[in-house]
């Protein structure tokens, strides 16, 4: 939708596990004692005060990285060197950050666990319900998405009823399901409360404690902690908003994000910006049912002037694969003719070979056609939605040939 | 007949003095919506374009013109407030066109809204509902709009407004088009709008518009296998889109495997529904379906 949106921030908004903790800690709920590090002698710095034996954990927005070799147990303080020394500066590779894997900066240093169990706890937003949901499991240290498949009966949910807020029977239910008892099971209790505070207080949209530890002492603490945002809330959490970490994120995303853009990179190579964010998508799949593969999803929203025009052919032309760009308009409050002219201009300032295909409909779509055909510019002009897609893609076929 | 706005609709615009209220104020003027009022807290007393009530509070503005809808343009950090002040005053229908409202406000609101069963939530962040011919309420091109018997339900703006198009250049007006909004808790979902459209005696045919995210689609589906004998025909936005990525809309997001446009697709094919793969196809569907 093109109204009321406030200058985009479309930044899905994630952070890294340390800093998940420090929130969870502010919020009174158990965590290890850790420090950050971003050199090997911060790092030895840091198990010093805290005291051996330690683990080393890569800083990366992903998961996996134990298996990708991103956390070791150090019981010496010459085994916090040499893990510190190769893990900082790794590409790390996990089923998560995709082939090309992410460079470590950070790792954290933290306190090693006792540890008797591990136990899963999540909060979601459930769709259907619409209640903040808790997901609690006995089998912990494993993918969710696979023990809701494999095992569905492991997983209990406990939804929370808006009014009242999660109520102590329902942590104790949570805690029982978990086998919890003794001290275990008051702290289990507590955990729980603690833990939708800090997830009400910070407007999250996803809290996963993978694993939830019960120590040998008959603490209950989060080992690791990953935590997503609401980032229609992050006007209210100015701290939150700070932790965002503009190396985790796709640069052109952000490039996008900056100028009003909404821009998420594909694999394909026929670029696509589009008003709407249900239209460019519809696009994406109307240029591969003929045949192409799209490159990426834009939506220039309702703005689509000169400036944002000539900035999303940019972004999209920044892309390497892109081998032409359809311009896909139906306007509303957009007027076509506005369009018209801002495609013109970006065109006379980027010096592009890739062939154009535009599609305007709606609001002035006549006006808008006039002034592409005046321009004398090389622009394939499209009437509907097929016949575009058609074009486009058979521009492709040209160049092959 | 259609459903939920006609030419006796009568309208408050919450946030009219706003730059996109007071747009969108006189496109809906222009089209021949009877707005009533509007409301705007400190500019009460005032008119807007000279001739418009403007009143502090929705309670001020219904008492004194019997307003019995009200669509929604103020910023997010107000929206959730607006909507409850809308259904506290006792309208019957609230349109809430802001994007951007945070998930926690829009829960409260959905708790708020089980106390007032008589007012119905459409959106937010969607581009509002259109009877055509007599009464435009939202931001939508009313003149891409043809009166007649097709309804129309979607959870896009621009994409609804290509199915519109497509729809007219195959000879089929619509009798009400609903954009019930992209966000991942709206008032009214596909199955309430299928239900609203099913039982309206003018409506023939409905199309349904869904994309990537949640499960509405499949349960509107397997209402619609046990209840509805119009044809539907439908697409889902989003084949092509990766998982875990939020497209545009708040809600448009393949999460742990699910809300993928294949599952919606294949739920709605199974309930009898004429789902269409291709976006152009809408039309031509609708063609064919209805000879």
């Amino acid at each position: 939708m093109q109204v009321i949106s406030k200058p985009k921030k479309l930044l899905r908004m994630k952070i890294h596990e340390y800093q998940a903790k420090e929130i969870l800690r502010a919020f009174g709920v158990p965590v290890p004692e850790s420090k950050i590090a971003f050199s090997v002698k911060e790092a030895e710095e840091a198990a010093t005060e805290i005291g051996l034996p330690v683990v080393v954990k890569a800083q990366i927005h992903a998961g996996g990285r134990g298996k990708g070799g991103g956390v070791k147990f150090a019981p010496t303080a010459q085994d916090v060197t040499q893990y510190a020394n190769d893990i900082l500066g790794m590409t790390l590779v996990t089923h998560q950050t995709g082939p090309e894997g992410k460079l470590v900066k950070k790792v954290l240093i933290e306190a090693a666990s006792n540890i008797d169990r591990e136990l899963y706890a999540g909060i979601v937003f459930d769709r259907a319900s619409s209640k903040v949901t808790f997901m609690v499991s006995t089998e912990g240290g494993m993918e969710i998405e696979k023990v809701a498949e494999e095992t569905p009966e492991k997983i209990v949910k406990v939804a929370v009823d808006p009014a009242v807020g999660l109520q102590a029977f329902q942590a104790r239910q949570m805690a029982f399901a978990l086998h919890l008892s003794g001290d275990a099971l008051k702290n289990g209790v507590k955990f729980f409360l603690a833990l939708y505070k800090a997830y009400m207080g910070t407007d999250a949209s996803l809290f996963e404690i993978n694993p939830l530890v019960v120590t040998k002492e008959g603490d209950v603490i989060a080992l690791d902690a990953k935590a997503n945002f609401d980032d229609n809330a992050l006007y209210r959490h100015k701290d939150i908003l700070a932790l965002r970490d503009l190396d985790e994120e796709e640069p052109m995303e952000i490039e996008a994000g900056r100028s009003g853009l909404n821009y998420i990179k594909l694999d394909g190579n026929i670029g696509c910006m589009v008003n709407g964010a249900g239209l460019a998508m519809g696009t994406m799949d109307i240029i591969k049912l003929t045949g192409g593969e799209p490159a990426n999803f834009l939506d220039v929203g309702g703005a689509a002037s000169a400036e944002t025009v000539e900035k999303g052919f940019r972004i999209i032309l920044s892309d390497q694969n892109v081998k032409a760009v359809l311009i896909n308009i139906f306007g509303g409050i957009v007027r076509c003719d506005r369009v018209a002219k801002g495609v013109i201009e970006a065109i006379k300032n980027i010096d592009t070979q890739v062939p154009i295909v535009v599609r305007l409909q709606g609001t002035n779509a006549e006006e808008g056609k006039k002034l592409l055909e005046a321009s004398g510019m090389n622009i394939i002009a499209a009437t509907e939605l097929r016949d575009a897609a058609e074009k486009v893609v058979s521009t492709l076929k040209i160049i092959k040939a | 007949m259609s459903v939920l706005v006609d030419k006796n609709t009568k309208l408050v615009v919450q946030g009219i003095t706003g730059s996109e209220g007071a747009y969108h104020t006189q496109q809906m003027l222009e089209y021949g919506t009877n707005v009533v009022a509007g409301v705007t807290p400190g500019k009460g007393g005032q008119l807007f374009m000279d001739k418009i009530p403007i009143y502090n509070t929705m309670r001020g503005a219904v008492e004194k013109t019997g307003a019995n809808a009200s669509v929604i343009f103020v910023p997010p950090a107000f929206a959730a407030d607006a909507i409850m002040e809308a259904a506290e005053a006792g309208v019957a229908l609230v349109i809430c066109i802001t994007e951007g409202i945070p998930s926690l406000d829009m829960l409260e609101v959905h708790e708020y809204l089980k106390k007032y069963p008589k007012t119905r939530l459409i959106g937010p962040n969607c581009p509002g509902v259109i009877t055509p011919g007599e009464a435009k309420i939202g931001i939508m091109p009313g003149f891409i709009h043809k009166p007649g018997t097709v309804g129309i339900i979607s959870r896009s703006g621009t994409l609804t407004y290509e199915a519109v198009h497509q729809l007219v250049e195959a000879g089929f007006g619509q009798s009400t088009a609903i954009g019930i909004g992209g966000d991942p808790i709206i008032g009214t979902r596909h199955i309430d709008a299928v239900k609203l459209l099913n039982e309206d005696p003018k409506t023939e045919a409905i199309v349904l518009i869904g994309e990537i995210g949640g499960s509405d689609e499949e349960t509107a589906a397997a209402y619609i296998a046990k209840n509805v004998d119009k044809p539907v025909v439908a697409f889902i936005a989003g084949q092509t889109a990766p998982p875990g990525k939020r497209m545009g809309h708040a809600g448009a997001i393949i999460a742990g495997g699910k809300g993928t446009a294949e599952e919606k697709m294949k739920a709605l094919e199974a309930a009898g529904i004429h789902v269409v793969k291709s976006p152009a196809d809408i039309g031509k569907k609708l063609k064919e379906v209805l000879g």
